[in-house]
């Protein structure tokens, strides 16, 4: 059934959440650090492990495929709700902050790609 | 009308539903009959989603009683739920081998951006070490901004600019991802890894990234969501302190 597959991605979800604020409180910021990056990392690690115990069928992977699916709508309603307006009232400094130093990192990201990959080529 | 209204705002995310879906409907088909494909249709969702935002206020569209479904749909519990469950499509192997890349990333992402945005909110007037904090704290993400400004007492005002920075560096990256892929080498989940810890805007990671190649958006939002609660860590202390020591 695919309620299977939402309630295992609910599971992932929660569990992380609660790891990322477990994480949060124990270096005293009450925030969530990477709730969903945990959560992200349960439902592959458990979706490798259910997968090889022939207990997640396609008919459960259907209920997460369906979430996974929707995220794009989902940014867009997201897209929607901004808070444009101040964004744009912010004045001059968020604006040129905001733009400059997403530019600067933008442009970091060849750079730091290389890390880890070199010696990855050789072997393939 | 009146029943029509009704029906709406007591059903609001239902009708956010059917109106994201005629969006996107619009959007692809701009997209195949004018662009001939060569926009995505993601990328005109996005953009007519930024637009229709000017018409509300602080919750963009969903200001407006009729749209108060967007903000459920749109919200955080939502796009959280959906960005987890794009990890099914993930490959475990090129995280594994992406991991420090995006560790480094990360780290370096959360301290250039900090120190420029220190520097720039010091060249436009901002010279205190708090204020400078709180605004380069905004430039991370519209999260680090105002908790920063928080632990450091800084002004209403202040804290003000810094989430408007925030808000700011997600519209720009949601806009700018999909025309600078091709420039910074964004087309493989490693430089996706590496782009999210750098950029670390959720939201901005993963609606950029959406734009550029879906496939690339759960490698972004792996390292992104990591990114506000280092931020939230270094920002009002280690960062804090350095400010001071070189004597603003």
């Amino acid at each position: 059934m695919k309620i299977y597959g939402v309630a295992l991605l609910a599971a992932c979800f929660l569990l992380g959440k609660l790891l990322g604020n477990l994480l949060g409180k124990l270096i005293n910021i009450n925030n969530d650090i990477g709730g969903v990056g945990f959560a992200m990392i349960l439902l592959m690690a458990s979706s490798i492990y259910l997968r090889k115990k022939g207990w997640l069928i396609p008919e459960t992977e259907k209920g997460v495929w369906f979430w996974s699916a929707m995220y794009i709508p989902i940014i867009v309603a997201m897209a929607a709700t901004l808070n444009v307006k101040a964004a744009v009232s912010g004045g001059f400094v968020a604006v040129v902050a905001g733009i400059v130093t997403t530019i600067i990192c933008m442009l970091l990201v060849p750079v730091l790609s290389k890390i880890g990959r070199n010696n990855e080529i050789p072997k393939t | 009308m009146e029943i029509i209204e009704k029906i709406i705002s007591k059903n609001g995310l239902v009708f956010a539903f059917l109106f994201v879906g005629i969006v996107m409907l619009i959007s692809f088909w701009i997209s195949k009959k004018i662009f001939k494909n060569k926009i995505p249709g993601v990328a005109i969702a996005i953009l007519i989603g930024l637009s229709l935002a000017f018409f509300g206020d602080k919750k963009g569209i969903a200001n407006i009683p009729i749209f108060a479904g967007m903000a459920i749909l749109g919200g955080s519990m939502f796009r959280d739920f959906a960005v987890v469950a794009t990890a099914m499509s993930a490959d475990i192997s090129k995280i594994k081998q992406a991991g420090l890349a995006g560790i480094i990333s990360l780290f370096i992402g959360v301290t250039v951006t900090f120190f420029i945005g220190a520097i720039i909110a010091y060249s436009m007037g901002y010279t205190d070490a708090v204020s400078m904090a709180t605004i380069a704290a905004g430039a991370g993400t519209y999260i680090i901004g105002p908790v920063t400004g928080t632990a450091l007492g800084a002004s209403s005002d202040v804290i003000a600019i810094s989430v408007a920075t925030g808000v700011v560096k997600t519209i720009f990256t949601t806009i700018a991802t999909p025309l600078i892929a091709k420039r910074i080498k964004l087309d493989n989940p490693h430089a996706a890894v590496v782009f999210g810890g750098l950029i670390g805007t959720t939201s901005g990671v993963v609606a950029g990234l959406a734009a550029t190649d879906e496939k690339l958006v759960p490698y972004g939002a792996l390292t992104a969501t990591f990114y506000t609660g280092i931020g939230c860590l270094l920002c009002p202390s280690v960062f804090y302190l350095i400010l001071k020591f070189f004597g603003f």
